[in-house]
């Protein structure tokens, strides 16, 4: 699904954050990316979005070089997303919108894509229903989050980028949209790559972990946690042995 | 604002006005039950033409000021590059009081409406200008790349993004200059024209010393102020409603 091919990326003059870094992910595969501060883990995600571009090296996105952003995949960044002066809904609608604006280009909008409008089933699904009328500013923190969630599954994407998506939650919520996501991604077969800081959260939602650390990153350090893929994961010894795992490994760097 | 709040204001006004035309008891401060008897007269024989005028006046200015600042607004702040070359210019004339070109660009432009027009237009102009760019260029990076991941080219970003966020910003710019512009107009007024309510005022108060007719004048200018305010007031709600929320 995503090839990483010998990556080099710097901001401007700055010390390079990748170094001839290569990767791959599979479909369908749950990654998570984790990884100090700086470490260009979110660098990383806006690379696979296609929002920067590598200074050499390629991105291999569904067998397609990356140059723009691509329209089948979908991107949730941890805060910030939403238009304030729209309404959940209309939020919700915003990529069908930005669709329906260019048509089947192509280029924004896959060829294959037919007018819609109605994200009323996702807001079902999304327990948004009630709040659907309502902006941004008046909902929860993770209504907000449900509803970038909304927005970018309304268009039926088949890799999902998410960046920090629940570090400003309060634990219930972030536990409650852990489980959804897990739920998302196996029901739809979403290739998943989520970003984190957070150990247990790797641990929880990745199959597969790629372990970041301070750059330039020049080798990719994987690490497998194949049980990895439901909530209750989170009270089994193993669950608790990767993030072990995990903490000596970030600690050592 | 409750609507009986605003009625038990008026109301006070008027009784402070009344109280006040007892108390000085000259022609200078007619009664308010008497200007709007005069009022009421004046509308017929001239008084509404004049305030047609005016409000032609603010309305063109206002049209032509968001057709050129909200787009410039927006240019600017989307490019970082000429908003660089362009700020040092804006920021020696923006606060420049406009008023005082007044007599400049009547010598320019010469009697007629098109004087009028280009003078509250600079005053619009740059409030809507500053107020625009900034909260276009204030937009959050993560909100524009997680549109753009969406999808959005630069027309979609326009489209969905810089033009309902620069709304606000007119309106609110609008709101602040609506006053200094009818202000103007009541300064530009008072030269080379027999049209508006400027020139109705000076020419009753001045020249015929008709003191009720003056007053009546003023009260067509504040209502024309109160009535622009108000549009303004009620376009927020209409076009802004998660403002008010």
């Amino acid at each position: 699904m995503i090839q990483v091919i010998d990556l080099t990326f710097s901001y401007g003059q700055n010390p390079a954050v990748f170094q001839n870094f290569n990767w791959e992910v599979q479909r369908g595969e749950a990654w998570a990316v984790l990884g100090p501060s700086g470490c260009g883990k979110s660098t990383l995600l806006y690379l696979l979005a296609g929002l920067y571009l590598p200074v050499s090296g390629n991105i291999i996105v569904d067998g397609e070089p990356l140059q723009r952003p691509r329209p089948q995949s979908g991107l949730i960044i941890q805060d910030y997303g939403l238009l304030p002066w729209a309404t959940v809904r209309q939020n919700a609608s915003l990529g069908l919108r930005v669709r329906n604006f260019y048509g089947p280009d192509g280029k924004h909008t896959p060829q294959d894509f037919i007018p819609e409008q109605n994200v009323l089933p996702w807001l079902k699904r999304l327990g948004l229903e009630q709040v659907a009328d309502m902006y941004p500013g008046q909902i929860s923190g993770g209504q907000r989050q449900r509803t970038a969630i909304a927005r970018t599954l309304a268009l039926n994407p088949d890799l999902l980028l998410m960046d920090e998506p629940f570090s400003s939650l309060d634990a219930p919520t972030r536990e409650g949209l852990q489980a959804l996501t897990l739920e998302l991604q196996q029901e739809h077969a979403l290739t998943l790559v989520l970003v984190t800081h957070a150990i247990e959260e790797a641990a929880l939602l990745g199959k597969k972990i790629l372990l970041l650390n301070q750059p330039p990153n020049i080798q990719a350090n994987i690490i497998h946690n194949p049980d990895a893929g439901s909530p209750e994961y989170r009270h089994s010894p193993h669950y608790m042995e990767i993030c072990y795992k995990l903490r000596a490994q970030m600690e050592m760097s | 604002m409750k609507r009986r709040d605003l009625i038990f204001a008026l109301l006070l006004l008027v009784v402070m006005w009344q109280a006040a035309a007892w108390l000085v008891n000259r022609p200078i401060l007619p009664s308010p039950w008497l200007v709007a008897q005069v009022f009421c007269q004046e509308l017929g024989k001239g008084l509404a033409s004049h305030f047609l005028v005016s409000f032609w006046r603010v309305l063109a200015s206002t049209i032509l000021s968001i057709a050129l600042a909200a787009p410039a607004g927006l240019i600017l702040g989307q490019s970082p590059r000429l908003n660089r070359f362009f700020s040092p210019l804006i920021y020696l004339t923006y606060p420049i009081p406009k008023v005082v070109f007044v007599p400049l660009v009547l010598l320019f432009l010469g009697i007629g409406d098109s004087a009028k027009i280009v003078i509250i237009f600079l005053i619009l102009f740059f409030q809507i200008l500053v107020l625009v760019r900034d909260s276009a260029s204030g937009l959050r990076p993560e909100l524009i790349q997680s549109v753009r991941s969406l999808g959005a080219g630069r027309r979609a970003l326009f489209r969905f993004v810089y033009l309902p966020a620069s709304l606000p910003a007119i309106l609110t710019a609008l709101r602040q200059s609506v006053g200094t512009a009818v202000a103007v107009l009541y300064v530009a007024e008072l030269y080379a024209t027999t049209k508006g309510l400027g020139y109705y005022i000076y020419l009753n108060g001045s020249t015929l010393l008709n003191y009720p007719a003056m007053y009546a004048g003023i009260i067509a200018m504040s209502l024309l102020g109160l009535g622009l305010y108000f549009s303004v007031d009620w376009l927020e709600k209409r076009l802004c409603p998660y403002k008010s929320n």
